[in-house]
């Protein structure tokens, strides 16, 4: 299983354990991840806030760059996947425009790579069969809220792959690494997203009420696929007993007992190896 | 206060028109304001800008924060019975309003301007640059510091930015004719 790889800007930095951990956890899958070469930023929120055509040419970019690959574009961040995917509607859709941007980046578009978020990749049946036969470690007694955040299924009409209101893939996976999987009501509440910094009150509500409710419905940890998700909950949420939020595939990554794990879970700001140590799943 | 704000009887089919979203459709069922994340923290509600859209308080509309609130999380849009995606509404209001000469949040505004500055830059963004950026056009220097200090200790923020090959590509595309991006 081969796709085209595009990171986005945080994989590096502020989510580099997603980037590590999802780089270990896809080569244990035999799922291989070739890079977009010479990838550009996808405009996040700030394109589409201030220019409508910026946020659509700056995705388009790297569509380009992923044609007569003849291989689908995965990317783990849910803002480049949104952005991409608009893009890549765009050019399906608008000749004019698609003439255009062709012209503009000199190449030529066949429409034959579809875009896909890591999770929706990794939890169809039959990787998750896979993920199931690799866990070595099962995450037993591990009390795991899955948490999707906003744009990761929305809007349903260029998503598609998991319910908007209640998805349910995550906790496939989850399950399927023997992590017992708790339900509750804020899967897809935003956290406050690109509000961060210019209003980071905002994002400290929001945070907050989200990692209360977390702890409220009994869980142990947050899992999530998103690194701007993960950063506003692990560094904003204003609570006396913090809840770690790890990304998918570091749960992952230590249910299949991966070296690097501890590297990764050392980059949190709030640390998830004392509640990890306390239910049996690392020594 | 009574404030006298200025009606434009067309803006309705404007914002339609420059969203594509059918905004005249609502009919006020408030569903996008229920769900909103962050409506706690807008002068105007979602639903209610919908309404102001509709009736025409253009003033009202490209002057209040609200429009520089929303997040375009898409919750709103996923729910309404009338099939309005309410995200791609406050995009065109936000272009409208720094068309218009309206001022936006200034602080929401210095971010996204400095975030656009540093893909023109490096074609990838850089956060430490584009921090330090933000910080100075914000005048607002101090706040997060100790935060923005434990990542750099955690190794999350990179010093050095890397320029892509392809920047020059990437600053072309930022020749749309529009004056927020181009300048």
């Amino acid at each position: 299983m081969r796709f085209a790889y595009y990171p986005g800007c945080t994989i590096g930095t502020t989510a580099i354990e997603f980037g590590l951990s999802t780089d270990a956890v896809c080569e244990a899958l035999g799922v291989e991840l070739v890079e977009l070469e010479d990838w550009n930023c996808c405009g996040a929120s700030s394109a589409h806030s201030l220019d409508h055509e910026l946020s659509l040419r700056l995705p388009a970019r790297n569509v380009a760059l992923a044609q007569g690959t003849g291989l689908d574009v995965v990317t783990s961040c849910p803002a480049c996947y949104q952005h991409v995917l608009a893009a890549d509607l765009r050019l399906r859709e608008d000749k004019a425009w698609r003439r255009e941007m062709e012209e503009m980046l000199g190449f030529t578009y066949d429409g034959q790579e579809r875009t896909r978020h890591l999770l929706e990749v990794l939890s169809t049946p039959e990787l998750i069969e896979k993920v199931r036969q690799r866990t070595t470690h099962p995450l037993k007694g591990l009390r795991v809220v899955s948490y999707y955040g906003c744009v990761l299924v929305r809007p349903p009409e260029i998503t598609g792959w998991d319910d908007p209101e209640h998805p349910v893939r995550m906790d496939l996976l989850m399950e399927a690494i023997g992590a017992e999987v708790v339900d509750w009501s804020y899967k897809v509440d935003c956290c406050g997203a690109s509000l961060a910094l210019s209003r980071s009150d905002v994002v400290i509500t929001l945070s907050t009420r989200l990692a209360q409710a977390a702890k409220d419905a009994g869980a142990d940890v947050i899992a999530c696929a998103c690194g701007m998700c993960q950063i506003n909950l692990d560094t904003r949420q204003a609570l006396e007993e913090k809840v770690p939020v790890l990304y998918f595939t570091e749960l992952m990554g230590i249910a299949f007992g991966l070296p690097g794990v501890e590297k990764w879970l050392k980059k949190h700001t709030v640390d998830p190896r004392p509640v990890l140590r306390e239910r049996g799943i690392l020594p | 206060m009574a404030v006298a704000y200025e009606l434009d009887p067309t803006f309705g089919r404007v914002v339609q028109g420059r969203s594509g979203v059918p905004i005249l459709r609502c009919y006020f069922c408030q569903k996008c304001t229920a769900g909103c994340p962050v409506a706690y923290a807008m002068d105007y509600k979602p639903a209610q800008i919908v309404r102001l859209v509709q009736l025409g308080q253009k003033d009202a509309v490209l002057s209040s924060t609200a429009i520089w609130l929303c997040v375009g999380c898409e919750t709103c849009g996923t729910r309404c019975p009338n099939q309005i995606r309410l995200a791609p509404m406050f995009d065109a209001l936000r272009y409208m309003a720094l068309e218009g000469g309206y001022k936006p949040e200034p602080s929401v505004y210095a971010l996204h301007r400095s975030f656009l500055d540093s893909i023109r830059l490096w074609g990838r963004v850089h956060e430490l640059s584009m921090l330090m950026q933000y910080k100075l056009r914000s005048r607002d220097l101090f706040s997060d510091l100790m935060m923005g200090i434990g990542l750099i200790l955690k190794g999350k923020i990179s010093f050095l930015p890397e320029r892509i090959r392809g920047v020059s590509q990437v600053r072309k595309l930022y020749e749309t004719g529009s004056s927020e991006v181009e300048r």
